[in-house]
């Protein structure tokens, strides 16, 4: 089945189906990563960017390699080192990059709605890294990837976001994906952190931790921001550890087969333990390497749709 | 031009169960044995005709001979040029294939392509001490310079007949089903064209 969009912008209104084929197809993604040459020919002569307008890690090292292992052209674009500097502007920049021939695009940008914008003057598949607060797909997809190998199946399972609710594209997407595929959901964090009625994305909704855990079976700890105490969001780092920090007293609290997941860069000491983060129970690792099979996954089936789409016959 | 398809069962059951027990006995007599030997079925059809291969196999030699599970989609020379990707399957290539005498297994054999694909795939697990392919028919119609060592059925085709190999497995009922289009009376069948 082909995925209904030629783009993955977020995961809101994205169907069942959908989310299902890719994750069936990033098992078999995940599988090449196991092999002796980690490396397949199908995105043999597509060119992807890599346009990342804030900086990133995990992201972009997993979208290159996924890209990479793909067989396909890849070009690193990074805002602090170009002609942004100058005063080029996001169309501007990016019409000049696809006059070089790009096929797809892969971007991350401080501004919610960059990547549609992008759909907008570009013919390029465009894939969403992760923008303002809004949406970042790819991780929610590699968290659901994570969730369900573990545990076979999504629906009826039981999650629960720690943290910057408020700010995070991370919750957003996971919010969607896993309300999609039957997960219940619920978030926790400082009222502050909160988004204004957060029950309206259908989820429970807690400022209590302990109250929170109880009968989870996977906590996902989002990356509490430091910068945010300037702006008055909670009174102390100790006090929001305190509150809401995740340590070994708190663990009993949920589900025998619980998971720890973080999609990192990880606060040690102070979202989470550092004998939590590297438990038996702590999947952050395995989310990484998850990562790259996912993102292969989205660009294979991404590649070669086109506006105008048509299905050919195909010979056996 | 009437594109009308009348469907034919040009082999039932028992016949495909001797034709694969035929194949069985070929590869143990090319190889002298089993020994060094192992299967690579190519998803999906071809993976279930491997299963059924090693089976026939172990009755007659008492061996238990390896077997691998390829999905050849990600190698196809079309992939980037098709327009909706079909889900990939998981290859399942649990033995080291370097130094083995590796039996590629498939349906169908028409154009080539498929076999092109696998040889490629096979060759980012390892180098194997030879490759053989072993196919339940061969309908004809090579684009590329490829051969099948062991050959179920040969059924001369016109391009545009669709040849189905059915396995209960994921069929009804087991055999070889070819709907012939009527319309091309007038074309070369594949036998015709190959001299």
């Amino acid at each position: 089945m082909p995925l209904a969009s030629r783009h993955l912008l977020g995961l809101e209104g994205v169907s069942q189906e959908d989310i299902t084929d890719i994750l069936d197809t990033a098992i078999s993604m995940r599988e090449i990563l196991e092999r002796p040459i980690k490396k397949v020919p199908s995105l043999r002569g597509v060119t992807v960017l890599n346009l990342f307008y804030e900086p990133s890690t995990r992201t972009r090292i997993s979208f290159e390699l996924a890209e990479k292992r793909l067989s396909a052209d890849t070009i690193n674009f990074s805002a602090s080192t170009s002609s942004v500097k100058k005063g080029e502007t996001l169309k501007d920049t990016v019409r000049n990059i696809e006059a070089m021939k790009m096929d797809m695009v892969v971007v991350r940008h401080k501004s919610a709605g960059a990547p549609y914008f992008l759909t907008q003057c570009l013919e390029s598949n465009i894939i969403n890294a992760g923008d303002g607060a809004h949406e970042h797909p790819t991780q929610a997809l590699l968290d659901m990837f994570t969730m369900r190998q573990k545990y076979g199946k999504l629906a009826g399972l039981r999650v629960l976001l720690v943290g910057d609710i408020k700010h995070s594209r991370v919750a957003r997407s996971n919010i969607w994906g896993l309300k999609a595929m039957g997960a219940s959901v619920a978030v926790c964090g400082p009222s502050t952190l909160l988004p204004y009625e957060a029950e309206r994305f259908g989820v429970d909704v807690y400022t209590k931790l302990d109250e929170a855990l109880e009968g989870v079976d996977v906590v996902n700890i989002l990356r509490i921001q430091l910068e945010r105490q300037q702006s008055g969001m909670f009174p102390s780092q100790r006090e929001y550890t305190n509150l809401f920090g995740l340590n070994h007293h708190r663990l009993k609290r949920l589900n025998d087969n619980f998971t720890i997941m973080h999609p990192g860069p990880m606060n040690r000491g102070v979202e989470i333990t550092t004998d939590i983060a590297d438990g038996p129970n702590s999947l952050i690792l395995e989310q990484v390497t998850n990562g790259q099979a996912v993102r292969m996954a989205i660009l294979y089936l991404l590649s070669g749709k086109k506006d105008s789409d048509k299905v050919e016959e195909v010979d056996a | 031009m009437t594109r009308k398809k009348k469907s034919e069962l040009f082999l039932d059951d028992i016949g495909l169960r001797r034709a694969l027990t035929r194949i069985a006995h070929e590869i143990i007599e090319r190889n002298r044995g089993v020994e060094n030997v192992a299967l690579i079925g190519i998803i999906t059809r071809g993976a279930t005709l491997a299963k059924r291969l090693q089976l026939i196999i172990e009755e007659l030699e008492g061996v238990k001979v390896e077997i691998g599970l390829m999905d050849i989609n990600l190698y196809r020379d079309d992939a980037t040029t098709r327009l909706d990707q079909p889900i990939i399957q998981k290859t399942d290539i649990l033995f080291d294939v370097l130094d083995k005498n590796i039996v590629l297994v498939d349906d169908v054999l028409f154009t080539g392509r498929t076999i092109r694909a696998a040889l490629d795939q096979l060759t980012d697990f390892g180098r194997p001490r030879s490759i053989q392919l072993a196919v339940l028919v061969d309908r004809g119609h090579r684009e590329l310079p490829i051969r099948a060592d062991y050959v179920g059925k040969n059924i001369p085709t016109n391009r545009t007949d669709r040849v189905s190999a059915l396995l209960v497995e994921h069929d009804d009922e087991d055999g070889i089903r070819i709907e012939r289009s009527s319309a091309n009376s007038k074309q070369k069948t594949s036998q015709e064209e190959n001299g």
